[in-house]
């Protein structure tokens, strides 16, 4: 700011001569810029130009391995494999159609598709014609290599699932990655013909399962064949991922259900690490390793036992009588009962106009609490369950994990059904009626579970009250999972006692449902359940073989062994197989079984060696 | 003359409509470039880079407005709290900002990030300027004069370098050199700046990390290690040398399709845009340049106070040194500094910077303000 005139004009002055030294400094960096570009691009382009049109340098990307997945005990579920992938880069390829033929002689593949292909793709991005051919057609492709300018052979893995269809639903795939993935992709990870985990655990862990990607730089010959090596940022593998899965207990668990279909899964009661996971019937996800093709996957889509469902976290199906377990310790907490109050069974229960069966049409007689889950009585809990009213049975299936999303986050859950009073009124518009109170008492109406809630609720009852989150990776919480994990339940110790004994009971009493396992070689305690598929009729009960296959019962057995120590236990449903102690209770011991014997035997292997294991006093038998 | 009868009548008359224009032409040949550098790529995300750079280009040229539109007055009076407020944004970067490329210098805003450190450009621009107006005395400054400046300038400039982000603090440095070289400094304090630099040079060669020492010795002979430091040297001079007189036609140009161009989008986009329009089309980039700095000189000459001239001056170093810094780097002159092109290279900091830049030096050459 200037106060007089004079001080302004000496500014002027002084402002014209500083901008004529900068102009001036400015026209001598253009000068200096000018004459260093005339240099390069006319005086040096002919050498320069034939160092661009030589340039014989191709980067080339190299892939990290992808981590192996590994059972609890370190043995490879899923690794991968080399193999020869046949591709060519457009802008090398001086004919197409005619390189195609040659190559169409021994190898097969869509001729007009891969064309098409060829002709949108950008000049220097290879296009894929086959992956993993054999040896013959490498070494045709290696022969004629000057016939077939611009193809290439490159060494690709391939995501081995060394089991096939064994937890597959767990396990995930992988298959090439979609435009829009691509799209998202910010940080440049992947490119176009990158494979990805698109379900389960493959999904999941992508980020660590899969490896970064290297570069390395090569001169290569007209051919576009490697004659030197100049440099590489080597590639970068991927974190192999040790999972909870017993991979003798899962192979068991899957030969069990032979011929079935259904769902199984065992965890360990105390820790919720799962150690078996099953989804029957499944697919075998080695179809997807190499892009799984238009026909394969319209069979899988379209068929009608939807292998694809994960049955255990999204199927949902009527509890059936497992679901007592949950109407007992209601009733035994809200002191609608106590362990040696009882309810005499007629064989029917009568409501108003309607009856209600018990599955014993003769009728049980004078029950306990004990006696009615040993036995399944029905009347028992169509009386106890009026007693509460809904919304009391409500609150404690929730206290179970019913209706509730078992967050094992591996996928999409589906968190069942527990009715109450409001949800009808929300839902349907129409107040709830007592004689649906009967019906959801043993597990049928309107309510729905998943085996994986099922499970999280027996292993609540072995554990003696708390209620666990199924984990996946040994000691760590699953993804975007809250909280700890382990979340107390609330209910007495005494009630917990009172239904462990009844369940001990359903296997070991005279009259228990399961009797079938009683001379197993652990000691099991679990509840049988049966799940109508339709209403029967009421005066012409078809005997179950009798229906139609889709319209039989599911059959339900949620258990734990050894009953002293829980150290599995496991939720089975047998998707139209009838009766629970019959068709799934065997299923549920054979995964039993493999899991404890195999603890048994690394127990005494560890008291052999180290002598202070922690299954060492506790198993052996 | 009052603003309200001035914004009526003398606006448009006054207004440069030639240094708006030369922006948005830049910025026009800047998004074809980015556009054909990432033509080839694999991933979308690349691929659609030029889009974003429009977002960023609408975005700057609202801020710019804006800036063109305040009473450059009030934006004097705000020198110091806005040294302070970037000051403490700098130092807030430094400990929580994002990290991208080895170096903390990020913040994330709405999926966009921001380099605060650029945006400081602007700030120590406008305290400088700020800090001699208040001196009121041209030519002859001595060391006594320029301690003040100095210090604050200093701040800024350790905080930037600890990012590490030396080119950016050494910007700081130079608008502070050419601010206080314009307001004229004695001959004496000149000649001993001069020797103390010679001086201090080779100590400063200890101080480097070894890869900038690398860089440095990569430029005196690239050909000494082609796969390594030389690389991007070697092979930005071949994609610009191998596009002749004519170029190799636009979106036609094999050295960068290739991927043999490292940060072509950015640091190196001048190869790209050179290798493909040849020696003919870059002249008519470097003459739109060299046109963009000339109407700079003519806004600092006409400007109504010193505060606007200084201010103009630190603007045109900043847009003149990128300009020099970063086309001589991919010319295989300087060392691989990341200094981008303005208004060329892919970045939104940068855009908005030199948006805000232009924005500063049409307000100044509106000349509204008289003080007398």
């Amino acid at each position: 700011m200037y106060t007089t005139r004079s001080e302004w004009e000496e500014f002027l002055e002084h402002r014209k001569s500083k901008s004529a030294i900068f102009a001036l400094l400015v026209i001598l960096g253009f000068t200096v810029i000018i004459i260093r570009l005339w240099h390069l691009q006319i005086i040096q382009h002919s050498a320069l130009s034939d160092r661009a049109e030589n340039n014989r340098i191709r980067q080339v990307t190299l892939d990290g391995r992808r981590g192996k997945i590994l059972d609890r005990n370190g043995d490879a579920l899923v690794d991968s494999r080399p193999s020869f992938q046949l591709s060519v880069i457009p802008e090398d390829l001086e004919n197409p159609k005619e390189t195609l033929e040659l190559l169409s002689r021994r190898v097969e593949f869509d001729m007009d598709e891969k064309l098409k292909e060829i002709k949108k793709a950008r000049s220097f991005e290879s296009v894929v014609i086959k992956r993993d051919i054999t040896r013959e057609q490498v070494a045709f492709a290696e022969e004629r290599r000057l016939d077939l300018p611009g193809v290439h052979l490159e060494i690709k893995a391939i995501r081995n699932y060394i089991h096939n269809d064994i937890a597959s639903h767990l396990l995930g795939y992988l298959s090439i990655i979609t435009p829009k993935q691509l799209a998202k992709d910010t940080k440049s990870v992947y490119s176009r013909n990158d494979f990805v985990g698109q379900y389960g655990i493959e999904k999941k862990y992508e980020e660590s399962l899969r490896g970064l990607k290297g570069l390395k730089r090569i001169e290569v010959d007209a051919t576009g064949r490697q004659l030197k090596l100049l440099g590489q940022e080597p590639s970068k593998s991927g974190e192999d991922l040790r999972i909870t899965i017993d991979y003798k207990t899962q192979a068991a668990a899957e030969k069990a259900f032979e011929g079935k279909m259904g769902a199984a899964i065992a965890i360990d009661p105390d820790t919720g690490e799962i150690l078996a996971y099953v989804s029957k019937p499944s697919y075998d996800p080695n179809m997807f390793a190499l892009g799984v093709t238009a026909k394969d996957w319209k069979s899988l889509v379209n068929n009608k036992f939807h292998p694809l469902q994960n049955r255990l976290s999204q199927g949902q199906y009527p509890p059936g009588s497992t679901f007592k377990i949950v109407v007992a310790a209601a009733a035994l907490e809200e002191g609608i009962i106590n362990e040696s109050s009882t309810y005499y069974c007629p064989g029917h229960f009568r409501l108003g106009r309607r009856t209600y069966r018990c599955w014993k049409r003769g009728g049980h007689g004078s029950m306990t609490v004990r006696d009615a889950l040993i036995q399944s009585c029905d009347v028992f809990f169509y009386n106890a369950g009026l007693k509460l009213g809904i919304n009391k049975i409500a609150r404690y299936a929730n206290a179970f994990g019913l209706g509730r999303y078992p967050k094992i986050n591996l996928g999409p859950e589906k968190k069942g059904l527990i009715p109450t009073t409001q949800w009808k009124k929300k839902y349907r518009k129409e107040p709830w009626i007592k004689g649906e109170t009967v019906s959801c008492s043993i597990g049928q109406g309107f309510v729905l579970t998943t085996p994986a809630q099922q499970a999280r609720m027996i292993a609540a009852v072995a554990n003696g009250g708390t209620l666990v989150t199924p984990r996946i990776i040994p000691g760590q919480k699953n993804k975007n999972e809250s909280g700890s994990g382990r979340e107390p339940m609330n209910i007495s110790s005494n009630t917990i006692q009172i239904i462990r004994e009844a369940l001990r009971g359903v296997v070991a009493a005279p009259h228990g449902t399961a009797w079938r396992l009683r001379d197993g070689p652990y000691s099991y305690a679990g509840k049988t359940g049966t799940s109508q598929v339709i209403q029967m009729k009421k005066d012409d009960p078809m005997k179950n073989e009798e229906l139609d296959f889709r319209f039989r019962d599911h059959a339900w057995f949620v258990s734990f062994a050894p009953y002293d120590d829980p150290k599995i236990a496991v939720a089975v449903i047998a998707e139209h197989a009838g009766h629970g102690g019959a068709a799934a209770a065997p299923i549920a011991q054979r995964i039993m079984d493999t899991y404890l014997d195999g603890i048994e035997k690394t127990g005494a292997e560890k008291r052999i060696g180290a002598g202070n294991g922690r299954h060492v006093t506790e198993n052996i038998h | 003359m009052s603003q309200g009868e001035y914004l009526k009548r003398g606006f448009w008359r006054n207004f440069d409509t030639t240094l708006l224009v030369i922006t948005i032409l830049l910025c026009a040949f800047g998004v074809v470039s980015i556009y054909s550098a990432n033509l080839q790529s694999e991933s979308p995300f690349l691929h659609g880079l030029y889009i974003r750079q429009i977002y960023w280009i609408g975005i700057s040229l609202m801020v710019m407005g804006a800036v063109t539109l305040i009473d450059y007055r009030f934006i004097e009076r705000m020198a110091y709290p806005l040294y302070f407020a970037g000051v403490i944004t700098l130092v807030s970067v430094n400990y929580s900002g994002r990290i991208i490329g080895g170096s903390q210098r990020w913040i994330s805003m709405y999926g966009f990030n921001l380099q605060p450190s650029e945006l400081m450009k602007i700030i120590v621009i406008i305290f400088v300027a700020r800090i001699f107006d208040d001196m009121r005395k041209e030519g002859n400054l001595g060391a006594r004069d320029l301690i003040k400046p100095l210090i604050l300038v200093s701040i800024p400039f350790l905080i930037v370098a600890k990012q590490p982000d030396l080119g950016t603090a050494v910007i700081y440095m130079i608008l502070f050199a050419s601010i206080a070289f314009f307001n004229g400094i004695s001959r004496k304090l000149l000649l001993k700046a001069a020797g103390a630099l010679a001086l201090l040079a080779p100590a400063f060669w200890f101080l480097l990390k070894p890869y900038q020492k690398e860089r440095i010795l990569g430029i005196l002979n690239p050909e000494a290690d082609p796969m390594g430091h030389g690389y991007h040297i070697i092979q930005s001079k071949i994609a610009i040398g191998s596009g002749g007189m004519w170029g190799k036609g636009i979106f036609e140009g094999t050295q960068s399709k290739l991927n043999f161009l490292p940060a072509k989008h950015t640091d190196f986009i001048f190869s790209v845009f050179s290798e493909e329009v040849g020696f003919v089309g870059s002249m008519v980039l470097i003459a739109i340049f060299f046109l963009f700095i000339m109407r700079f000189i003519e806004v600092i000459l006409h400007a109504n106070d010193k505060f606007g001239s200084l201010v103009v001056v630190g603007i045109m170093s900043m847009i003149a040194f990128n300009f020099f810094y970063n086309i001589g780097m991919t010319l295989g002159l300087f060392p691989i500094v990341g200094i981008p092109l303005p208004f060329i290279s892919y970045g939104g900091s940068s855009l908005l910077t030199n948006f805000i830049g232009v924005g500063l030096a049409l307000n100044v050459s509106l000349g509204r303000y008289r003080v007398e």
